[in-house]
């Protein structure tokens, strides 16, 4: 029998403040556009960040990854990071970004599918999706892209 | 094709130990994951089949034949049970998530008639959970591993 790779999820939860705007349109446009999240000192949410990783159980421990070492990862790249903070003025970001949650979800797709491999001496764990909820009603997976047939085969 | 899940739970005692290992490495490896008398959690099983919509009863499978199946075969063995003491895969393999969802997996499948077995998720608590999707996803994982690292250099 193969060792059996399982996805592993943790969730994460910081708060943080945007505004949507982009400076490709006028003020007008950009109204009409996004409503009452062009407010102009911004709102904020309580985000949910669930990172899945997929990798082969270790027969010596039984996991896939090491929690610690996997909170402390997102401790250091979500959560120190970002956590009370203006997504718009974040040094993380140039000028232009657009932090919907969509572009979020791409920033922490970059990140994390970079530093999540380095987490595994074997070199067999990445990184498999990664979803937000921005509210209870609003959600955004993003898968990475060598896992989407797998998942949703 | 459309998948149907069915939630179940269970709550269960373990504790975290490789008996190759001295005390002091496991304490180190699981923290008090390693505490010998162990501790427990409120589990929650989600089982996702895959089937074609009978025409005939508009169903994929009998949820109650589903809900008598994972009671049997899953919650009658774990359920108020210590799963290192108590439950045989166990005996060797730690009860970790990850691998508490692959022994599920090995439990149901072929039980469930008329459709297939697709995900196995297991949540220990709300915030930390393990997927697992059988072992024709395994081999597919190889592929998986190699694109990613293709598309993180």
């Amino acid at each position: 029998m193969s060792t059996p790779v399982v996805h592993f999820s943790r969730r994460y939860r910081f708060s943080a403040s945007h505004r949507l705007h982009t400076p490709g349109m006028s003020d007008e446009q950009n109204r009409a556009t996004y409503g009452k999240c062009n407010n102009p000192f911004g709102h904020g949410h309580n985000y949910m960040v669930e990172l899945t990783l997929a990798g082969p159980v270790a027969a010596d421990t039984g996991f896939v990854v090491s929690l610690p070492a996997l909170d402390a990862l997102a401790q250091r790249e979500l959560l120190d990071r970002f956590d009370h903070t203006h997504l718009n003025a974040h040094t993380a970001f140039s000028a232009d970004f657009l932090p919907s949650t969509e572009n979020l979800a791409f920033e922490l797709q970059r990140i994390f599918a970079r530093e999540v491999p380095l987490l595994d001496p074997t070199g067999r764990l990445r990184l498999s999706n990664i979803r937000i909820e921005e509210t209870g009603n609003n959600s955004f997976d993003l898968p990475s892209q060598s896992d989407a047939p797998e998942r949703t085969r | 094709m459309i998948f149907l899940t069915r939630k179940a739970e269970f709550s269960s005692a373990h504790f975290y130990r490789n008996p190759a290992w001295s005390d002091e490495q496991n304490r180190e490896a699981f923290g008090k994951c390693a505490n010998p008398n162990g501790h427990g959690h409120n589990y929650t099983l989600e089982v996702t089949v895959a089937g074609e919509v009978n025409p005939a009863t508009g169903f994929v499978v009998d949820l109650k034949l589903l809900k008598d199946i994972l009671e049997r075969e899953v919650v009658s063995v774990y359920d108020h049970r210590h799963l290192n003491h108590e439950v045989p895969e166990f005996a060797l393999a730690n009860p970790t998530t990850e691998n508490i969802a692959v022994a599920i997996w090995r439990r149901l499948d072929g039980k469930v008639p008329n459709a297939r077995l697709h995900r196995v998720r297991v949540y220990e608590m709300a915030d930390l959970f393990a997927d697992y999707y059988g072992e024709s996803a395994d081999l597919l994982d190889r592929n998986a591993t190699a694109l990613n690292a293709q598309t993180v250099a």
